[in-house]
């Protein structure tokens, strides 16, 4: 599988993925037995499940989603998040990990503000619910936060991880990933900044085999070419 | 340009060797390139040449719809705006929606809302922006064309992608694709646009009359040429992605950058911003 730089072939909406006895997964459709792909995307079969995994879209939110969110309003008793997807997203005072009085949510957080939360809940006209009562839940202070495509989050974060946690060990960052396509990342600027381009280049290469290398290679290059004396 | 309301009506559209002015074959398309992805800013995008016709296309969402009112708690919208640029035709046209361009804009969003699953996105619109640079008789089959690409690289669910050709009577014979001449001197005008996996119609229009024969000749040409455009689309999505991981991967890996210098010199204090005159 890691023969680095071939590609898997990309479907097209209409194409067929699969034949009758095939359950259809996300990105799909079925009709008169057959399944049809839905989206521009990759095909992917598992336990008789055919999926396509999309190569762009919006994120649409689901319950337990991590995300990252910018505060673009406030109610006196909820903040109205911006979660980077079609619905607006509001957080209930009662969600917050502080005691808000009513009508006093300005002293926790303000138009701007990022947080990290979770989504709690979306119901079935996809009304959204934001919780910050999860344990990594925070108001995100410093650092930089970059949006990507959100169907390239689940590379970015790698299998069980990997990904993340090469990008941390190998930039010294904090690194949180919103399934939302946003991503915050915390260090010294030349850290953030070598970390940043390497999510660019897992976002640009996506599809292709022999990811981490590629990125562990680019690291170490930008790395040692930063090393020169520090600016004053 | 000549003027051509002077230029007599009696055009003739069929040259004596059964061909048409550009030396087309009666049942024969204008050449057609298509290319997605060109607009950076929007979701999604795609650009179509079609003969004479330079259309561009970009698709925006699934986003929340504005204003609130238009919203439909059970699916999404499929919104469209077709419009044409001032300079896209000989003479300059008002710039703003028109008549025509309204209805074009209403005949493409109701056919794309056939193949859209609206349901998925409860309360949003997908927008659509038809911007025709230059027009040569066909251009809502061009613009729906280019749309349909552009809907597929925002990565909207659907259906199927959309294709569409028009086909209409010339001098008694009836022909694909009519270009700007014989458009404007020919019998009928007859666009067209299916869902090509099911051959389900989603636009059909008529502007002139056939008959029934003429009508199914005209029918079976359009379908034919719908086939070929919609390879042509898939095509271009196809190429859209490889090309762009192939230029990546075959890119050769910069060379390690030289070692910093040992000392860099200061450099120079900035130029006065204002002349030596001041201002």
């Amino acid at each position: 599988m890691e023969s680095s730089g071939s590609l898997r072939p990309i479907v097209i909406p209409g194409e067929a993925v699969g034949g009758p006895g095939l359950k259809p997964g996300p990105g799909t459709y079925i009709e008169g037995g057959q399944v049809f792909a839905a989206q521009l995307g990759i095909r992917n079969e598992h336990d008789g499940l055919v999926s396509v995994i999309p190569l762009n879209g919006r994120y649409i939110p689901q319950r337990g989603d991590a995300v990252i969110g910018e505060v673009v309003d406030l109610g006196p008793s909820h903040w109205l998040v911006d979660i980077n997807s079609p619905y607006p997203a509001p957080l209930h005072a009662t969600e917050s990990p502080w005691r808000v009085e009513f009508g006093d949510t300005s002293r926790y957080l303000k138009v701007g503000d990022v947080i990290m939360g979770h989504v709690l809940s979306v119901d079935e006209i996809k009304r959204v619910q934001l919780t910050m009562q999860e344990r990594e839940a925070r108001r995100l202070n410093g650092g930089i936060v970059m949006e990507i495509s959100p169907t390239k989050v689940p590379r970015v974060i790698g299998k069980q991880g990997s990904m993340i946690s090469l990008l941390t060990e190998l930039t010294g960052c904090h690194i949180y990933v919103g399934q939302n396509g946003r991503i915050w990342l915390d260090g010294e600027d030349r850290d953030t900044a070598v970390a940043a381009s390497a999510i660019r280049l897992i976002e640009e290469r996506a599809q292709s085999y022999g990811l981490t290398e590629a990125v562990r290679e680019l690291i170490e290059r930008e790395r040692r070419s930063t090393t020169g004396p520090r600016p004053a | 340009m000549e003027d051509i309301e002077h230029i007599e009506k009696q055009m003739k559209l069929i040259r004596a060797d059964g061909r048409r002015l550009d030396g087309r074959k009666p049942d024969e398309l204008r050449p057609v390139r298509i290319e997605a992805g060109v607009l950076r800013r929007a979701d999604g995008s795609a650009y179509i040449e079609w003969g004479g016709n330079k259309v561009l296309a970009a698709v925006y969402g699934p986003r929340e719809a504005h204003p609130r009112h238009l919203q439909d708690p059970a699916r999404a919208l499929v919104q469209c705006r077709y419009n044409m640029a001032p300079f896209s035709v000989s003479d300059r046209k008002r710039p703003g929606p028109d008549r025509r361009s309204v209805e074009i804009s209403k005949v493409i969003s109701e056919a794309f809302s056939a193949v859209v699953f609206r349901e998925q996105f409860p309360r949003t619109s997908v927008d659509i922006f038809i911007e025709v640079l230059q027009a040569d008789a066909g251009t809502r089959c061009a613009g729906l064309t280019a749309a349909s690409v552009a809907l597929a690289d925002a990565g909207v669910p659907m259906r199927d992608l959309v294709a569409s050709c028009a086909s209409g009577k010339i001098d008694g014979v009836v022909c694909l694709d009519l270009n700007k001449e014989e458009d404007n001197f020919g019998d009928a005008d007859c666009p067209l646009a299916i869902v090509p996996r099911t051959g389900e119609i989603v636009l059909l229009q008529m502007d002139g009359h056939l008959t029934l024969d003429e009508f199914e000749k005209a029918m079976e040409l359009s379908i034919g040429a719908t086939h070929r455009l919609y390879e042509m689309q898939r095509d271009a999505l196809r190429r859209r992605y490889s090309t762009t991981l192939e230029d990546i991967l075959k890119e050769p890996p910069p060379l390690p950058a030289p070692p910093a210098p040992e000392f860099e010199p200061p450099p120079p204090p900035p130029e006065d911003d204002f002349g030596p005159e001041g201002i």
